[in-house]
């Protein structure tokens, strides 16, 4: 879409200035989808889109996407980190078809053009013709017709891309609070231990509040209370930039006295549920400092999880108005012993389509996006904290969905 | 041991594990398992690359009671069932006690309102224990086709 489209294309109205009143219509309307997709997506925005580890050697790939745009990531032959438009110059056929690979070069099936592996053009077939007869004009130049190449960026092991010159550069677009929060659990070389993708019956965006939503996690998942595992008391808070695009929220927990209540619990007969087998929480304090749960995002769509010693990044893919993927990447370190990964997998319980104290998220966004069609006059409310968007140090606040409408609101010129 | 009666045990097995979920018995859905089990639902893409975890992942017993457990008393979800439909059972190898087995599934959604879907198919990859009767299952790796959970998995597959 050329500028002058995206500037004609009228977003939804907002009911008033502030950021305590989100309209309906924004997770309803087509003509808001796309908007989203050329001012946030191809917005002046960092995206995820892999693990530095998934591209460790020359000729590696992964093919992605950033909002509904096909993406292909690669290590040249230098070293270099590349990421282009997975779409043929010539007439915009998909050019990576597998998820992952290592080629010595891309090339299109359809016409036979060939790309290296930063996306310059090497080769037309039949260029010259066929018997002296056809081809290419004189006048064409291959270096007129390289793929469309994105901005690439590293950090603590992680690959994000940009479609726009303008981006600020990523530490500048992540700040001090948010990079430190990504070091502090990315603190070493990370491994995969597996992948999965949910599938969300909603509007990418009723995803991106949830995880920014302090609010709902004692009441909409009950596991953790249910089995009287919580402690109310935990110290935590919200923690965001001036922007308030991207958060993290965290809380603490004492280990040894849960270890030592829970056992004393079992002790009991009026105990009520209990887990048969406690594995499943007993956890380390890794880092040192006590937070066992810190959930943070970058705007638009990446979010890192450390819940104890279960660790993720949840990449959030629109796939349509009222259809996500929410892609889980489950990972330990290279340096985890036998036992270290054994407890990521088995704390792997907590999270992902099946976890214990995440599936609800998979469903509620669906109930939401059902209630709200057509009901284009009204909007929800997220006044709990206040009216802005700054960091807190308590959770039962809605301050960091705030946040995202904040720069929401920015980028879409609403 | 009789080759014909152990197919035969291992076929009742795993029609009556089927039976139990489908019928929502999932009380006794753990008591298919013996109690050092391994449950494991991973991906085909995950379990070729040699990725260890698992969607779900049990190693015991007891974490396969603590599902229906968390299924009944504190997750919510939307009420629905499955009905799996397992085919050819092929008993790979059968060693003193054990027996390793595979057989394909696909498991179809039944929403509350009536709405049908195609949930989930793959290959069940069994070891089984032959010393006990009826047998059980010492590990059950539930190999999905797709990496795609459409909503969330909390009934057992």
């Amino acid at each position: 879409m050329s500028e002058l489209g995206a500037h004609a294309m009228r977003g939804v109205p907002w009911p008033s200035n502030g950021l305590t009143q989100i309209p309906f219509r924004i997770y309803t309307d087509p003509d808001q989808y796309r908007l989203e997709q050329e001012r946030i997506f191809k917005g002046p925005t960092w995206s995820f889109l892999c693990l530095t580890s998934e591209i460790a050697n020359s000729g590696d790939y992964v093919a992605t996407t950033i909002g509904e745009t096909a993406v292909i990531v690669t290590r040249d032959a230098e070293g270099e980190i590349n990421a282009v438009v997975n779409r043929c110059a010539h007439r915009g056929n998909l050019l990576c078809l597998e998820r992952r690979g290592n080629v010595k070069e891309i090339s299109c099936i359809y016409h036979g053009w060939t790309y290296d592996l930063a996306g310059k053009l090497t080769g037309v077939a039949f260029e010259r013709g066929v018997k002296r007869q056809g081809g290419m004009p004189p006048e064409f130049r291959k270096d007129d017709h390289n793929l469309q190449r994105l901005r690439v960026a590293e950090f603590a092991g992680l690959v994000f891309g940009s479609f726009r010159d303008d981006t600020p550069d990523l530490e500048t677009y992540l700040g001090p609070k948010i990079s430190g929060g990504i070091r502090r659990v990315l603190n070493r070389p990370a491994r995969v231990l597996g992948r999965s993708t949910q599938v969300l019956p909603n509007n990418w965006k009723l995803y991106a509040e949830n995880v920014k939503d302090t609010y709902h996690a004692s009441i909409l998942h009950l596991f953790l209370t249910t089995f009287r595992i919580n402690r109310l008391s935990q110290e935590g808070g919200i923690v965001m930039d001036d922007s308030g695009a991207h958060h993290f929220s965290y809380s603490k927990l004492d280990y040894a006295q849960e270890d030592a209540d829970y056992k004393q619990a079992a002790l009991r007969s009026d105990s009520g549920f209990q887990l048969k087998d406690s594995s499943i929480i007993e956890s380390v304090d890794e880092y040192g400092d006590g937070i066992s749960v810190q959930i943070l995002t970058v705007f638009p769509s990446m979010v890192l999880q450390q819940i104890r010693n279960t660790l993720a990044v949840r990449v959030i893919r629109p796939r349509g108005l009222e259809k996500t993927e929410l892609e889980w990447i489950h990972i330990g370190f290279d340096d985890d012993d036998e036992a270290m990964t054994e407890r990521r997998l088995r704390q792997g319980n907590l999270v992902g389509a099946a976890g214990y104290i995440s599936m609800e998220d998979g469903c509620i966004g669906g109930l939401v996006q059902r209630a709200i069609r057509y009901n284009d006059e009204d909007s929800g409310v997220v006044m709990m904290g206040g009216y802005d968007a700054e960091p807190q140090p308590f959770r039962a606040s809605e301050a960091a969905i705030r946040g995202f409408w904040k720069e929401y609101r920015a980028l879409t010129g609403a | 041991m009789d080759d014909v009666a152990v197919r035969l045990g291992v076929h009742e097995l795993i029609a009556a594990y089927v039976d139990c979920i489908d019928e929502d018995r999932l009380e006794d859905w753990p008591d298919f398992f013996v109690e050092q089990c391994r449950y494991v639902i991973t991906s085909r893409a995950s379990h070729e690359a040699g990725l260890q975890h698992g969607v779900v992942y049990a190693a015991s017993r007891g974490m396969l009671i603590d599902r229906v457990t968390a299924l009944r008393q504190a997750n919510i979800f939307e009420p629905h069932r499955y009905r799996h439909i397992v085919g050819p059972i092929r008993v790979e190898r059968i060693d003193t006690t054990v027996a390793r087995v595979h057989s394909n599934f696909i498991a179809v959604r039944i929403m509350h309102d009536g709405e049908m879907s195609l949930f989930a198919a793959g290959r069940y990859l069994d070891s089984i224990d032959l010393t006990s009767q009826p047998y059980r299952f010492i590990e059950r790796l539930v190999v999905l086709d797709s990496q795609k959970i459409d909503t969330l998995l909390v009934i057992p597959l």
